[in-house]
C-alpha cells in the first residue's frame, strides 16, 4: 500500500537533486574540509558552495554567518545556552514564550540550575505571542529572548519582526527557532531583525542530521562544542561535508520552488478546512486562521485519544503526527496546547496534517474519507463521547 | 513499538460497546494522561455471562480492554478476581513500560465492576470511587522516567539518570 505523507513537518522526502549531489559528494571523496593540502582545499570549496546556497535560503549579509550543526536541536541549544552563556557579565535573565519546543524549554531549564532566570511568556488563545508581553517581561538584566518563528504544533507564526524592533532597541540578543519555518515559508534574516536563527535542513528537502544555526555578525554566542576552529571558530568538529552538500542543494531547489510549493499546500490546506466539517463534527481547529504555516493543519478530535486515530490513519495509509501524550511519551498534555487554552482530554485528540509539495486534492479526499470512519469507530468505543451524546452513541 | 498481539486486539477490538442495565460497571481513568475504561458486567450464577467495554485512550489502552474482556469472559467471578494488569500485559506479549504506567488499567476497571455487582448484589453503598485517580505504581508495577527509560523510585521528583523533572508525571 503507497502510504499517503501527511506529516511533512517531521521530515520533508530528499530531493532527486539533493540524492543526486550526495552520491555525487560521495563519489568525489571529499577530504576533511580544513586541511590545507590540495584535497583539503576541495572539500572546502564543497563547503563553502554548500553554506552560500544555504545563506541565499535565508538572505543573510554573509555566508559567514552560517554555522552548520547537526540539526535544529543542536542550533536551538547553541542560540540558547550560548547567547545567555557568552553575555552573563551583562545579566543572567531570558525570556521565551510558554510555547516553545522543548529544545528551548530545556535549554533554559538547563540555564536556570547554572543561576540564570527564565520568564515564560504566555500566548493568547490563537496561539500567538503579543510583542507588549515581551515587552514587559525583558528587564535591565535580560540579554536573550528567544521565541519560535512558528509552532510544531500549531503552526501559529510569531511577531518577530515586532519583537526584533524591542530587543534591537534594548541591544537583548533575539532568537528565534525557525525549524517548521524555514522551507516552508520565505526567510529573511534581515527583514526579520533577529541575531540568530535556528533550521533544520530535513525541513527543506535535505537530509536529517544537518541544520544550522544563522548567527548576525557581531552578536556574542559561545560556542556548544569546543575543540578545533572548524565553522569560523563557532562550532567544533569536522563537517558533516555529505550532508552539508545535500543541504546546499536544498536550499537551492527550495529557494527557486517555495512560492509554487507555498501556494499549491496553502489550496490544500483551505480545501482540508473547507470540507472537514462535513467529515467531523466536535472537532477543533486550533490553526491560527491568519498568521499559521500555509501547509499545517492543527485539528482536536474530540473524545477520542490520538495515538488511536495516528494507529488508525496509518493502517488506511496516511502518515500523521499526534500530539497526544501518549505517543510523545511525555506522559501528559502537550504544554503547547494546554498554553492555547485546551482542556487535556481535547489535547489528546489532537492531530497535525502538514501537507508537502507532492500531496493533491484527491490525498485530501480520501484523508477525509478514512479520518470520518475512523472518527466514528473510536467514538463508538469512547466513554467520553457516550456522556456527552448522555448515552445515546 | 507495539507487539503484534497489541496490534491485532487493537485493530479488531473485542467485546466493545455498552451492556444496558449492566449487573455491574466499573469505572477507571488515570488523569494525568488521559486513558479512560469503562467495563460493564452481565453476571448469571455468579458467573461473567457477558462483558463489554469503552475505552478513551491509545493503541495499548484499547488492545488491554479488548484482551482484558476475553480473559474474563465466562469465568466464576472468584476466578476473574484473580485476574491482574500484569496478567493482561503478559497475554498481550508485553507493553512499552512506559504505556504500563498509564494504560495497563484494564483489571482495575474489572475489580470496580465487580465490587459494583457484588455491592449491588448485598444492598451495599459505597461512596464514590477513589480509586479512579489510582496510579499504576500503587500496585506494586515499577516505575520508569518517561523521559529516559531508566527505572526510578516510587514517587520520585525528579529522574536519577537523566536529571528530568518528574513532579507532573507523577
Amino acid at each position: 500500500m503507497k502510504i499517503i505523507n501527511l506529516d511533512h513537518n517531521s521530515s520533508r522526502p530528499l530531493l532527486p537533486e539533493v540524492k543526486a549531489a550526495m552520491v555525487t559528494a560521495i563519489e568525489r571523496d571529499y577530504h576533511n574540509p580544513a586541511s590545507q593540502h590540495q584535497e583539503g582545499e576541495r572539500a572546502a570549496a564543497a563547503l563553502e558552495d554548500a553554506r552560500e546556497s544555504v545563506a541565499r535560503l535565508l538572505n543573510c549579509a554573509n555566508p559567514k554567518e552560517i554555522v552548520f550543526t547537526s540539526g535544529g536541536t543542536e542550533s536551538v541549544n547553541h542560540a540558547v545556552k550560548g547567547a545567555a552563556l557568552a553575555n552573563a557579565e551583562k545579566g543572567k535573565h531570558i525570556v521565551i514564550s510558554n510555547i516553545e519546543h522543548n529544545a528551548v524549554i530545556r535549554s533554559a531549564r538547563r540555564l536556570q540550575s547554572m543561576g540564570f532566570k527564565v520568564t515564560s511568556v504566555p500566548v493568547d488563545a490563537q496561539g500567538r505571542v503579543d510583542p507588549q508581553a515581551v515587552a514587559k517581561a525583558v528587564t535591565g538584566e535580560t540579554v536573550l529572548v528567544s521565541i519560535m518563528h512558528s509552532n510544531n504544533e500549531t503552526g501559529t507564526i510569531q511577531p518577530i519582526e515586532e519583537i526584533a524592533r524591542l530587543t534591537r532597541e534594548k541591544k537583548i540578543v533575539l532568537h528565534t527557532d525557525a525549524v517548521d519555518s524555514v522551507g516552508v515559508v520565505p526567510m529573511d534574516v534581515q527583514a526579520l531583525g533577529v541575531d540568530l536563527l535556528s533550521f533544520a535542513a530535513n525541513s527543506f528537502h535535505g537530509p536529517a542530521g544537518v541544520g544550522g544555526l544563522y548567527i548576525r555578525r557581531g552578536t556574542r554566542v559561545f560556542p556548544l562544542l569546543e575543540g578545533g576552529v572548524q565553522e569560523h571558530n563557532k562550532r567544533a568538529g569536522s563537517e558533516n561535508l555529505i550532508g552539508i552538500i545535500g543541504a546546499g542543494a536544498a536550499a537551492r531547489e527550495t529557494l527557486a520552488h517555495l512560492p509554487q510549493w507555498s501556494h499549491h499546500t496553502l489550496a490544500l490546506k483551505r480545501r482540508l478546512l473547507d470540507r472537514l466539517p462535513a467529515a467531523v463534527d466536535e472537532v477543533i481547529v486550533n490553526t491560527h486562521p491568519e498568521h499559521s504555516l500555509p501547509n499545517l493543519v492543527s485539528l482536536s478530535l474530540r473524545y477520542i485519544e490520538g495515538e488511536s486515530v495516528m494507529l488508525m490513519l496509518d493502517d488506511e495509509g496516511f502518515a500523521v503526527s499526534t500530539r497526544s501524550a501518549c505517543a510523545t511519551g511525555s506522559l501528559r498534555a502537550s504544554h503547547v496546547l494546554t498554553a492555547i487554552g485546551l482542556d487535556h482530554a481535547d489535547a489528546q485528540g489532537t492531530l497535525v496534517i502538514s501537507f508537502g509539495k507532492d500531496n493533491t486534492e484527491e490525498d485530501v479526499d480520501r484523508f477525509l474519507e478514512a479520518l470520518r470512519r475512523t472518527v466514528a469507530t473510536l467514538r463508538n468505543m469512547s466513554p467520553l463521547y457516550r456522556k456527552a451524546t448522555n448515552g445515546s452513541a | 513499538m507495539y507487539s503484534k498481539t497489541v496490534m491485532e486486539h487493537f485493530r479488531n477490538p473485542r467485546n466493545v460497546g455498552v451492556i444496558e442495565d449492566a449487573d455491574g460497571v466499573g469505572e477507571v481513568g488515570n488523569p494525568l494522561c488521559g486513558d479512560m475504561m469503562t467495563i460493564y458486567l452481565r453476571i448469571a450464577d455468579e458467573r461473567i455471562a457477558d462483558i463489554k467495554f469503552q475505552t478513551f485512550g491509545c493503541g495499548s489502552a484499547i488492545a488491554v480492554s479488548s484482551m482484558l474482556t476475553e480473559m474474563a469472559k465466562g469465568k466464576p467471578l472468584a476466578e476473574a478476581k484473580r485476574i491482574t494488569n500484569r496478567d493482561v500485559a503478559a497475554a498481550l506479549e508485553g507493553l512499552p513500560k512506559n504505556k504500563l504506567h498509564c494504560s495497563n488499567l484494564g483489571a482495575d476497571a474489572l475489580q470496580l465492576a465487580i465490587q459494583n455487582y457484588e455491592d449491588r448484589r448485598d444492598g451495599r453503598v459505597r461512596p464514590a470511587a477513589v480509586p479512579a485517580e489510582k496510579h499504576a505504581h500503587e500496585h506494586g508495577d515499577k516505575c520508569y522516567c518517561p523521559y529516559c527509560d531508566v527505572e526510578t523510585k516510587k514517587g520520585a521528583t525528579s529522574c536519577d539518570a537523566c536529571h528530568a523533572d518528574l513532579l507532573e508525571a507523577h
